[in-house]
């Protein structure tokens, strides 16, 4: 089954309907697993003592981060270039998953910050420019939701997700070279020690639960939008069946 | 050719100049904004002259996107934008021309009025000179990043607020430079010319990316 059988929400439907459980339960297990060995096998870092475990939610959350924002410049392309019908509900359906991804990954690192740099917050590059990659997500969202119509919406959110794809590497370098330009020696670095197996096995393992937990989400999330365009098309051939009277009693569901 | 570029740009000028007189509402906002800044962080010269180019630059950013909305919303509201998508020249040129007259009308005279701005900030004369140059080369980046959220949020009723949101992110890279570069010219080791000529290449990038974008986007919400 190709990507364009899946071009019929139907037939999509269907695919969610057979696969979801399927990774549900598979995302259950390795989440289960990764919790696990986080929480009972990996040791505590000499410096950091219990914090460290920290990491094990807050890196995958930052990398899914990047990873949704790649899904939907992807989606958008397939928008604007193939005109999938599919494209534009993935790329909706994506950005209050990566948001809440970014926003654990903000709120995880501030906790983890406070203890080990003693602030909630430094205006450091790779902090920085997650906040953008933020607000950004944010602005994507505003911009769905002030459109009445779905497919004019994915259309324009899809302009300003791929302007945003080609601005975010300029936006990452010149943080970057703000942060250095400001305070070279003052920053702390993130990379202490090098990574022991026994703490990179748990991340790894919590990553790909981070990258299940996403699909399974991100399906969820595509199945109700087609669902919600749905009942909105089934609503608007009522409001024009109706009769005219009845019509005009309901101008938002004429619109 | 050259003949309808020249008369799109002279009615864009003289629409902006005439109606409503946008670039010296601008302006007055430039002014209001940084007579506000010394009553948030106190009247210390040596700290405003530390952080004055910051200041206009953030001052001017923030002129630059009351201004944007004006880019092409009367133009819808008259209908002249559907003529200008069915005349059959090459839309991308058509944002272009808008934006540079549109920079022209707006952005030339925050430029005109940073030297003036600057002396209440205590700015030196090298730093003077370098706000204003920075400036001059920066601006345009901020109008054709904004024509792409102007196109975006044309059909919205009241798109201004969501506008300012969607183009700031996208603007932070050239207010980074547009500082550094002048704050390079006075104090930091950095040469004034390393980020100056990137903020030069941002300007550019946006030349491009700007116009192509905000004529899809254009495209779309006609149909």
């Amino acid at each position: 089954m190709g990507i364009l059988d899946l071009a019929n929400p139907t037939r999509f439907l269907r695919l969610v309907q057979i696969v979801l459980p399927w990774l549900a339960g598979l995302c259950v297990i390795v989440f289960a697993a990764g919790l696990y060995m986080s929480f009972f096998t990996a040791p505590e870092d000499y410096q950091q003592g219990a914090t460290v475990r920290i990491m094990f939610i807050h890196v995958p959350a930052a990398w899914l981060s990047m990873m949704c924002y790649s899904i939907m410049a992807i989606s958008s392309l397939g928008t604007l270039v193939w005109k999938h019908p599919l494209a534009d509900v993935s790329a909706k359906a994506a950005a209050p998953i990566g948001a809440t991804f970014t926003f654990i990954a903000l709120v995880t690192g501030s906790l983890w910050g406070k203890p080990m740099w003693g602030t909630y917050w430094v205006w450091d590059a790779r902090l920085t420019s997650v906040l953008v990659l933020f607000i950004m997500y944010l602005g994507l969202m505003a911009l769905w939701r002030t459109m009445e119509d779905p497919i004019k919406a994915g259309k324009a959110a899809a302009i300003l997700t791929l302007v945003g794809a080609v601005n975010l590497p300029v936006i990452k370098f010149s943080v970057n070279w703000w942060n250095t330009l400001h305070q070279p020696a003052s920053v702390v670095r993130m990379d202490g020690p090098t990574i022991h197996p026994t703490i990179l096995i748990p991340l790894l393992v919590m990553a790909a639960a981070f990258t299940l937990l996403f699909f399974v989400l991100h399906l969820m999330a595509m199945r109700n939008e087609i669902l919600r365009r749905r009942l909105r098309a089934m609503r608007l051939k009522a409001a024009a069946q109706a009769r005219p009277a009845s019509a005009a009693l309901s101008p938002q569901a004429a619109e | 050719m050259s003949g309808w570029i020249s008369s799109l740009f002279r009615r864009e000028l003289q629409l902006a100049t005439r109606a409503g007189g946008s670039a010296l509402v601008g302006v007055l906002f430039f002014l209001a904004v940084v007579t506000v800044i010394p009553f948030g962080v106190g009247p210390d010269l040596n700290l405003l002259g530390r952080i004055g180019p910051a200041i206009l630059w953030i001052g001017a950013l923030l002129a630059t996107l009351l201004g944007l909305d004006r880019l092409f919303q009367a133009d819808r509201d008259d209908g002249s934008l559907d003529l200008l998508l069915m005349a059959g020249r090459p839309l991308e040129l058509v944002v272009l021309i808008k934006c540079l007259a549109h920079w022209v009308a707006t952005g030339l005279p925050l430029v005109a009025a940073a030297p003036v701005l600057a002396i209440f900030l205590n700015l030196e004369p090298v730093a003077i000179g370098a706000v204003t140059l920075t400036l001059l080369a920066g601006t345009p980046a901020l109008t054709f990043i904004g024509a792409i959220g102007a196109s975006l949020t044309v059909t919205l009723r009241r798109g201004g607020l969501l506008l300012a949101v969607l183009v700031v992110p996208l603007a932070i890279p050239v207010l980074i430079f547009g500082v550094s570069a002048a704050d390079a010219a006075v104090s930091d080791p950095v040469p004034f010319l390393t980020p100056f000529l990137i903020l030069c290449a941002l300007t550019l990038i946006a030349g491009v990316i700007g116009p192509i974008a905000s004529a899809a986007a254009l495209r779309f919400s006609a149909d």
